[in-house]
């Protein structure tokens, strides 16, 4: 097919214009709206900006920034950790390996909505009646605290994505020759050698693609934070996502959280961009 | 050699340990929604002394089940449908066309995967209400556009795989561009159709941001519907259990008959 071929473009403008209404005009309309005072209908003057002075001053959408990195960076290490270690568990010869990895994927089916209200009562009703039972004063008033609505929303995340980074990892696993490490065994090489020096380095592109998705994925996250904590207390466990939605359709602030969106584009975009560059530079230095 | 074995033998009774804790929300979700308020309080861990089916009718009343589950149907099949259909041609026309502007609409393409929802939310729900678009065809056409960067990323790449002398055997027979495509590649194409129909489906079904801003409670799909259902009982955890029961067993029941594909389908669709 060529460019002066009809049927080219024929095969290609329904994906082309539905890209351009849904993504690249909102877009586009969305960072001109935020310089202005736009209220959702109209917009009467620009304003230039400002918006984005009084977002910088803002104590609650700096707090979300905060709160979303610090979690999507314990989120990262623990689901590539969790991850991995699944995958090395399930790829063993085992007679149970394949329902242990029917088992660990199947909470990532699930909405994150769905598993967060499940994991509300986990937290609140089983912790809190084991906590009373056993007189384990820790596992009381879960998801009432900052601290707990972090480390809940966390292993809810955790509990929810490892899976779906264990079948990553086996991808890459079940590639790895069996005669290399047959071959290191043979020679005398320790089982933690053998992971270091060979397991380890042809695993390494996963790491890339597994770490783009759960970065850019826990920065991203919604759904678990309505359900788990809905931002509470006192908004400190509310998250960018959530803080935008908050500011546009229950406050009503369009123009200001537009603003809001685009900070939040920055963000993902910068991430999303350092992250592909590092690794990709890190795996040829391997 | 026997000591490995012993040593394995461990390690598979951990795993299987930890298969357990894994599924245990589920366990704790399904027994409570047996038990009475009462009995939750008092014994959270244990099996229901007696089955308390009321709870279930109640939230399968309550969340309008059936209807929520056609209106989830509706769109997950309309949605993906569209995506397959729109996608898969795209990634053949820009597979096949060599030139730069090809190159530069797939690469446009990958670059929008990088906006999040959020970025374009407001003014989407903005246009769309002007252009009186908020409603169920509004709403797949918004995951079309959503979602066709993936899934034509997918589609290119496993165009590689397929030979031109293909498509010009049958252009020589006398096919046109579109019969070409229907009746040779597509067909071709079915391995990667099924990956990104698998990860489609995963998204919409689930999807709830999106809906909840575009979708009356008249269609409102089952997360939408369970948004609203919990928030009526909140703390009446007899009821909401059930409830969330209820809303799991469909996702249950495709997973317990197509595992091996939904577990291939991912790996495919993430590794790409």
């Amino acid at each position: 097919m060529r460019n002066r071929d009809l049927s080219f473009w024929l095969f290609i403008m329904p994906a082309i214009v539905s890209l351009c209404i849904v993504i690249i005009v909102p877009f586009i309309y969305g960072l001109i709206y935020s310089f202005t005072n736009w209220n959702g209908i109209v917009a009467t003057e620009f304003i230039g900006f400002n918006n984005y002075i009084t977002l910088f001053k803002d104590a609650e959408f700096r707090a979300s920034i905060w709160f979303t990195t610090k979690f999507a960076v314990t989120s990262v290490i623990l689901l590539n950790f969790l991850g991995l270690g699944l995958a090395l568990l399930v790829t063993r010869k085992m007679k149970s390996s394949n329902f242990m990895r029917t088992v660990f994927f199947m909470p990532n089916l699930i909405g994150g909505l769905i598993l967060g209200f499940i994991w509300q009562f986990v937290f609140i009703s089983v912790f809190g009646s084991i906590g009373k039972s056993l007189g384990i004063e820790a596992l009381t008033g879960w998801l009432s605290t900052t601290a707990t609505g972090f480390w809940g929303l966390v292993i809810l995340t955790s509990w929810q994505m490892a899976g779906y980074i264990m079948i990553i990892y086996i991808a890459y696993l079940e590639n790895i020759p069996k005669d290399l490490l047959e071959a290191a065994e043979i020679d005398g090489a320790s089982s933690f050698q053998r992971f270091r020096n060979i397991t380890f380095p042809l695993v390494a592109p996963a790491f890339t693609i597994s770490m783009f998705l759960t970065l850019s994925g826990s920065f991203k996250i919604y759904d678990q934070n309505l359900s788990l904590t809905n931002g509470g207390p006192y908004n400190s466990t509310q998250m960018v996502a959530m803080n935008i939605v908050k500011t546009a359709f229950t406050e009503n602030k369009m123009a200001y959280a537009q603003s809001q969106a685009v900070i939040f584009f920055l963000i993902i975009a910068f991430v999303a961009v350092t992250q592909v560059y590092y690794n990709k530079k890190r795996e040829v230095d391997l | 050699m026997k000591k490995s074995k012993r040593k394995l033998y461990i390690i598979e009774l951990l795993g299987l340990f930890l298969a357990l804790l894994w599924l245990s929300p589920f366990y704790l979700m399904i027994v409570n929604a047996f038990k009475t308020k009462r009995e939750i309080f008092s014994d959270v861990l244990g099996l229901p002394k007696e089955l308390m089916t009321d709870n279930f009718v109640k939230a399968f009343s309550d969340l309008d089940f059936f209807k929520s589950l056609f209106n989830s149907v509706l769109i997950t099949v309309l949605g993906v449908g569209v995506i397959i259909i729109f996608s898969s041609m795209a990634g053949y026309a820009l597979a096949r066309n060599k030139s730069k502007i090809s190159g530069i609409i797939l690469l446009v393409f990958v670059a929008a995967m990088l906006i999040p929802f959020q970025s374009v939310m407001i003014p989407l729900v903005s246009l769309f209400g002007k252009a009186d678009m908020l409603n169920r065809p509004g709403l797949i056409l918004m995951y079309l556009g959503f979602g066709s960067s993936l899934s034509i990323f997918l589609y290119h790449g496993a165009m590689t795989g397929i030979s031109n002398s293909m498509d010009e055997a049958a252009i020589i027979d006398g096919a046109n561009k579109f019969q070409v495509f229907w009746k040779i590649i597509f067909p071709l194409l079915k391995p990667i159709t099924v990956t990104v129909g698998i990860l489609n489906v995963i998204w919409i079904w689930n999807d709830f941001l999106l809906p909840s801003l575009i979708l009356s409670d008249s269609n409102a799909t089952i997360p939408l519907k369970m948004y609203l259902f919990f928030g009526q009982y909140t703390k009446q955890w007899h009821l909401a259990l059930a409830g969330l029961t209820i809303a799991v067993i469909p996702v249950i029941i495709g997973y317990f008959f197509a595992q091996k594909q939904i577990i291939e389908g991912v790996s495919e669709g993430a590794v790409k």
